[in-house]
C-alpha cells in the first residue's frame, strides 16, 4: 500500500511519520514537497505531519493551508481519500476547512510537551476500528497552539460530529486537569462527516516504538480498513 | 493606499496572552488594570486609489487568510492615501 507524507518548510515530524509508516505499517512511502501538485490517486493514505510549517507565521497552519500541494490534498479528500493530520497537520487541515473548528493558543500560554491520556469516543472509523469504545490510549503531545475550538457553542460531545479522541485521565475521565490545552469539550482529535479526514494534536507516530505502543492501534485500524476495502474491491 | 488590519481572538475565546499581560501589569503596580487583549496588526500597502475598493479588497484578504472566523474577529481601516 502506498502513502504520501507532505513536507512543508518547517515540518519536523515528517521523518518520524515516514519511519513509522515504513517500518511498522509497511507502507510504500513517498514524500511530497509543499510546492508540488502531484496526482494523489495512487495513494491509499496522505499524511500531513507535525512541525512549524512556514514558521507558523500569522496563525499555525494558515499559510500551509494555501500551499500548492494542499489543493491536491483537498481534491483527494473530496474524492474520499484518507487524510491524516497530526499536530501542525491538524492545524493545517482545520485552516484548509477540511476539518471543522480551529486551534487556538493553549489556555496555559505554555508549550506543552508530555504524554497524555486519550479516550476513544468512536470506533466506527478507519482510524479507530481496532480500539474499544471508551478505551484509554497514551500518546505524547508537543504543541503551543492546541486548544481546539468548535464552530458551534456546544455544551456536550453529543452536539459535535466526528469527535474520535478526547483528553482524559488514566481512568478515562475527562477532568479539566487532564486537558493539557483547554480544548473545548476536551477534544483531542476530530474527523469530518465522511470520516476520511482525521486530525489530532497528539502524536501516534511517537507512540509506535520504544516508549509507548499505543500508536500501533491507530495504524492497525487504518490497515484493517484498507485491507477490508481492498478485499471488497 | 495603506490599510491596517487589527485581529483579536473574538469575544468568548479566551486570550491567554492578554491574560498574562494583564497579570504582569497588575504585578508591576498598575492596580487599575481590569483586562488586556493581545492581537495582531498587519499594515498593507496597495496600489489602489479608491477607499471603498481598498477596504473591500482588504476585507476579502481577512476572510481568505488574515483572520480565522472560528476564533478571530478583525477590523480594517484606511490609514494612508494614495
Amino acid at each position: 500500500m502506498k502513502a504520501a507524507v507532505i513536507t512543508f518548510p518547517g515540518s519536523n515530524c515528517d521523518d518520524d511519520v515516514v519511519y513509522t509508516l515504513r517500518e511498522f505499517a509497511k507502507f510504500d512511502v513517498t514524500t511530497l514537497w509543499h510546492q508540488e501538485r502531484p496526482a494523489l490517486g495512487e495513494f491509499q493514505l496522505v499524511v500531513v505531519p507535525g512541525g512549524f510549517s512556514y514558521g507558523d507565521y500569522l496563525r499555525s497552519g494558515a499559510v500551509a493551508a494555501l500551499s500548492p500541494v494542499m489543493e491536491k490534498v483537498k481534491e483527494y479528500a473530496g474524492n474520499g481519500g484518507l487524510v491524516l493530520g497530526i499536530c501542525n497537520g491538524f492545524q493545517i487541515l482545520c485552516e484548509a476547512r477540511l476539518l471543522p473548528g480551529a486551534l487556538a493558543k493553549n489556555e496555559s500560554s505554555k508549550f506543552q510537551c508530555k504524554d497524555v491520556y486519550l479516550k476513544v469516543e468512536d470506533t466506527n472509523t478507519p482510524w479507530t476500528n481496532q480500539m474499544k469504545p471508551g478505551e484509554v490510549v497514551q500518546y505524547p503531545i508537543a504543541h503551543g497552539d492546541g486548544r481546539y475550538v468548535c464552530e458551534i457553542d456546544s455544551k456536550s460531545l453529543a452536539d459535535v460530529d466526528g469527535v474520535l479522541l478526547t483528553y482524559c485521565d488514566a481512568k478515562g475521565k475527562n477532568l479539566p486537569e487532564a486537558n493539557p490545552n483547554g480544548s473545548q469539550l476536551a477534544i483531542a482529535g476530530i474527523s469530518n462527516k465522511a470520516r476520511n479526514v482525521f486530525g489530532l494534536m497528539p502524536h501516534p507516530e511517537r507512540a509506535t516504538d520504544l516508549r509507548s505502543q499505543h500508536g500501533k492501534k491507530l495504524w492497525n485500524s487504518l490497515l484493517s480498513h484498507l485491507n477490508a476495502k481492498g478485499g471488497n474491491a | 493606499m495603506k490599510a491596517r488590519v487589527t485581529i483579536f481572538y473574538k469575544e468568548g475565546v479566551f486570550d491567554p496572552q492578554g491574560n498574562t499581560v494583564a497579570e504582569s501589569l497588575r504585578r508591576l503596580g498598575f492596580k487599575t488594570v481590569q483586562s488586556a487583549r493581545v492581537g495582531k496588526v498587519v499594515d498593507i500597502e496597495l496600489d489602489s486609489q479608491h477607499e471603498k475598493d481598498t477596504k473591500a479588497a482588504v476585507d476579502k484578504m481577512c476572510e481568505k487568510l488574515l483572520a480565522n472566523p472560528v476564533i478571530e474577529s478583525f477590523k480594517t481601516e484606511i490609514i494612508g492615501g494614495a
